[in-house]
């Protein structure tokens, strides 16, 4: 492992070769928005929200999966990339139904959190309104798909450190829903152990505790110290 | 004789083509791809065999052969011999039987195809052998000089020797992109692994209405696998791949058929010619989403999961199948490789022209009268394609644009009918090459209308992985939607721009990011159409139903 340089929104950083500019960001208190980043669980590069620009390149990078370069000079925040951000934040707020005011999540969700991050103030796009279900069969826990961004933080904590491999997505586009195993009831699991890492890493309010009211939803965070041991994996 | 409508008698089909034992004067090439054969072109080719048999021909040959190219006119049968070609041969139609088999006589009639600009304005590389060979005997393809392109590379050529060949070709890769595939192959034969490496042939083919790969594998399946063991031998490979959709069965069949030959006349195996260099090919067979043609999702489909795209690097040079390096090309540019091999390079690279070197195949549809399968030098005008070789618009028809690229792509108009058909200027027009896939719309296309239905594919096929792309899409969709109801304001084409900037600089895969491309190019050439029908309420072209005014107010408050 060798050390790179480079510069990121003008500061002089450095970094190990492998690792990738959010690392290197956060590591020196350059915040870069995420979603389906979560650290300990490999990266998917899916929600598009730490897009972020590199000198000479036209393409944008998503920050959790580029892997820093000797002499990178990456750019976290412009105008285009703000722009982006409150649209993607604003996309997902419009694909399924998200009312904060009913939900167990208000005032502790990411979504939220993110909203207020990228200065989403109203939404210019039409609600897309999807009909979508509750499962509660589970004794325990629930999911409201209604709720769900599909950033598939519970497919991979359930695969990859639980390795039950409950979740899964099925269906395309905007039919995408989470399945547990092919796709029966939650409660009827015979891989689920009932070890509530998915409820845990649940960005949003799509994922509950039974027996908890709204806005009642205290997660611990920041997370449990099974993520952190995996840290710097990534896909 | 069986009679049009009456049903058939129960016999057994004739299921090899008609050779006579002695010299063959003429011969009936019959095409047996998937787009004649859905016109009952096997009844056709049984007829044919039965009058040859029955007027005593004892010289003449009835072959059944792969896509003649006139797809739309079929069934084809070609007397190559006589140079002449013949369309609608409809089974039960005496009069065209009887025509192609006076035409295997010596008699006059059919297309002529020296002189006609379909055919004379072609360069075939890709589909030499399509209809000359019969595709499911390997001896038909050896006949016509197969698999000596592989013999020479591995008993006369290093491996390095290849790749410069294929280098110095100039070829580029036919499954969209265009990146130079001499480059791709140097990549993989750089990069040590000695767990192996993969050769991948991508038939995948999603683009709607595209169907050039398939009738590739249908009618020349052969050349696809020697381009591949080529390809194994040039990089360090040993195995190959081909993925097929589902929705190809017959390619399927030919190209199991194919290996099976192969491997049982030695040309794939182990120690091909002789030498210590082995080549097997596996097929796999796709669930037939558009989104498994991206690399990294077919890569995750064959591996068994879900075929979803993911971020690269690394790319699959480096890191592929089961995280080998790994060579993923497309049929066309696989089956191009024998003959740059066999020809040699600077051969190759005198068709073409400036980047854009060699041929490109097209699937030519939509209004124009030629419809099918052609083969072009790269750098022909628009205009060359569409009016001498597709013989121009049915019935006099007004010209309004054609569209390449498929949900990818865009629409280029009138005013560039005497541009290049190359990766640049097309790029430069604000549209792609793409897989060949060439619509053709009279004036009686709605531009909207267009862009909307590439939009709803696109938002169909999305993967739902990353966010710009399965929300953006759909999204855009229903703004699209709005505008051709004659329900949108100006400020929703705005945000209809401003989320196709959005959804292309940030998707995850090329889906997503080439998605708003058909908006982005309409947009672009017709504007006044789109303005039409937001501020004019109506739809020049006639096509969209415009909502009334009232309704139209009424909707602008509530969600579509
Ligand atoms: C959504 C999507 C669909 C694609 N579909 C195909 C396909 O059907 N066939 C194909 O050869 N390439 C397809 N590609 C391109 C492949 O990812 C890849 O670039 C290509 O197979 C490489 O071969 P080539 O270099 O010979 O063109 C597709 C790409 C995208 C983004
Ligand atoms: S998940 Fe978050 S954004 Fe959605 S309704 Fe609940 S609190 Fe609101
Ligand atoms: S509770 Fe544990 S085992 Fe069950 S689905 Fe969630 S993460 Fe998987
Ligand atoms: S349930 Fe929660 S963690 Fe799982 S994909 Fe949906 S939002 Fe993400
Ligand atoms: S761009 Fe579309 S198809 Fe590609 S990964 Fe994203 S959602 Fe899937
Ligand atoms: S955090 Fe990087 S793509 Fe989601
Ligand atoms: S399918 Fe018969 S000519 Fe193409």
């Amino acid at each position: 492992m060798s050390v790179l340089t480079l510069t990121i929104e003008g500061r002089d950083v450095a970094g190990q070769t492998g690792h990738t500019i959010l690392q290197v960001a956060r590591e020196n208190g350059i915040a870069i928005p995420t979603l389906c980043h979560l650290q300990g669980l490999s990266d998917v590069g899916a929600c598009r929200l730490c897009v972020v620009e590199v000198e000479g390149q036209r393409k944008l990078f998503p920050a959790c999966v580029t892997t820093i370069d000797e002499g990178m000079k990456v750019t976290v925040n412009s105008e285009r990339l703000a722009a982006h951000r409150r649209r993607i934040v604003e996309l997902l707020f419009t694909e399924r139904n998200h009312i904060c005011s009913v939900c167990v999540a208000d005032r502790n969700c990411e979504l939220q959190d993110l909203a207020v991050e990228v200065g989403l103030t109203h939404f210019d796009l039409p609600l897309l309104s999807p009909q979508a279900v509750v499962d509660a069969t589970h004794e325990r826990f629930g999911i409201d798909h209604n709720r769900c961004v599909l950033c598939t933080r519970c497919v991979r904590v359930c695969d990859e450190i639980e390795g039950a491999h409950t979740w899964d997505v099925m269906g395309r586009g905007t039919e995408a829903r989470l399945i547990t195993d092919m796709g029966i009831p939650w409660g009827d699991s015979n891989t689920c152990t009932s070890c509530g890492k998915c409820v845990q890493v649940c960005p949003t309010g799509a994922l509950f505790e039974k027996g908890r009211s709204v806005a009642e939803a205290r997660r611990r965070r920041p997370y449990l110290p099974y993520l952190v041991a995996h840290e710097g994996r990534t896909r | 004789m069986t009679e049009a409508g009456t049903p058939t008698p129960a016999r057994r089909r004739r299921q090899e083509s008609l050779i006579p034992a002695g010299p063959v004067r003429a011969s009936a090439h019959v095409c047996m791809a998937a787009g004649c054969l859905s016109m009952q072109a096997d009844t056709v080719f049984d007829s044919l065999c039965e009058r040859v048999t029955a007027r005593g021909l004892t010289d003449v040959a009835v072959k059944r052969v792969g896509c003649l190219g006139l797809c739309a006119a079929g069934p084809l049968v070609a007397v190559p011999e006589m140079g002449r070609m013949y369309d609608h041969v409809a089974a039960g139609d005496d009069a065209a039987l009887d025509g192609v088999v006076d035409g295997l006589a010596g008699g006059e009639g059919g297309r002529q195809t020296a002189t006609d600009p379909f055919f004379s304005h072609q360069v075939k590389v890709v589909l030499e052998h399509c209809g000359q060979i019969d595709p499911e005997r390997v001896e038909d393809y050896v006949a016509v000089g197969g698999y000596e392109s592989l013999t020479k590379a591995v008993t006369t050529m290093t491996p390095a020797e290849v790749l410069g060949e294929v280098s110095r070709s100039g070829i580029r890769g036919r499954g969209g992109a265009g990146y130079p595939t001499g480059l791709k192959w140097t990549t993989v034969a750089k990069t040590d692994s000695p767990q192996g490496k993969y050769v991948v042939c991508n038939g995948d083919e999603g683009d709607p209405g595209a169907f050039m790969d398939r009738s590739v594998l249908e009618s020349s399946p052969q050349q696809v696998l020697e381009g591949m063991a080529i390809a194994g031998y040039a990089v360090g490979a040993n195995h190959g791949y081909v993925y097929v959709r589902a929705e190809y069965p017959l390619a399927v069949k030919r190209l199991t058929t194919a290996i099976r030959q192969a491997e049982h006349a030695g040309l794939l195996g182990p120690r091909i010619a002789d030498t210590s260099f082995g080549f097997d090919v596996e097929i796999r067979i796709g669930a037939g989403a558009f989104v498994c043609g991206e690399e990294t999702a077919l890569i995750a489909s064959i591996e068994g999961g879900r075929g979803t795209p993911r971020p690269r690097p690394p790319y699959p040079a480096a890191s592929g199948l089961w995280g080998k390096p790994t060579l993923i090309n497309n049929v066309e540019t696989l089956a191009s490789i024998p003959a740059i091999i066999g020809r040699g390079a600077e051969w190759y690279s005198a068709i073409g022209s400036g980047k854009s070197l060699g041929t490109k195949v097209f699937a030519l549809a939509g209004s124009v009268v030629n419809t099918g399968l052609i083969e072009v030098p790269l750098g022909l005008t628009l205009r060359e394609i569409v009016f001498d070789i597709g013989g121009g618009l049915p019935g006099g028809g007004k010209f309004k644009a054609v569209q390449t690229g498929g949900p990818s792509g865009g629409c280029m108009p009138e005013s560039l009918l005497d541009m290049s058909v190359d990766y640049e200027s097309l790029a430069q027009a604000g549209s792609i090459m793409g897989s060949g896939g060439m619509i053709v719309m009279d004036d009686g296309t709605c531009m909207v209308d267009v862009a909307k239905f590439f939009m709803d594919f696109c938002r169909e096929e999305s993967c739902g992985k990353c966010v710009p792309c399965r929300v953006g899409t759909t999204q855009m969709y229903h703004l699209l939607d709005r505008i051709t109801r004659g329900l949108a304001s100006r400020d929703e084409l705005g945000e209809l721009e401003s989320l196709a900037g959005m959804v292309r600089d940030t998707s995850l895969c090329g889906l997503g990011q080439g998605s708003p491309n058909p908006v982005v190019s309409t947009l672009r050439y017709f504007r006044d159409e789109y303005m039409a029908h937001i501020d004019d309420h109506v739809c020049p072209a006639g096509v969209c139903k415009m909502e009334p005014r009232e309704a139209a107010l009424a909707a602008g408050e509530v969600a579509p």
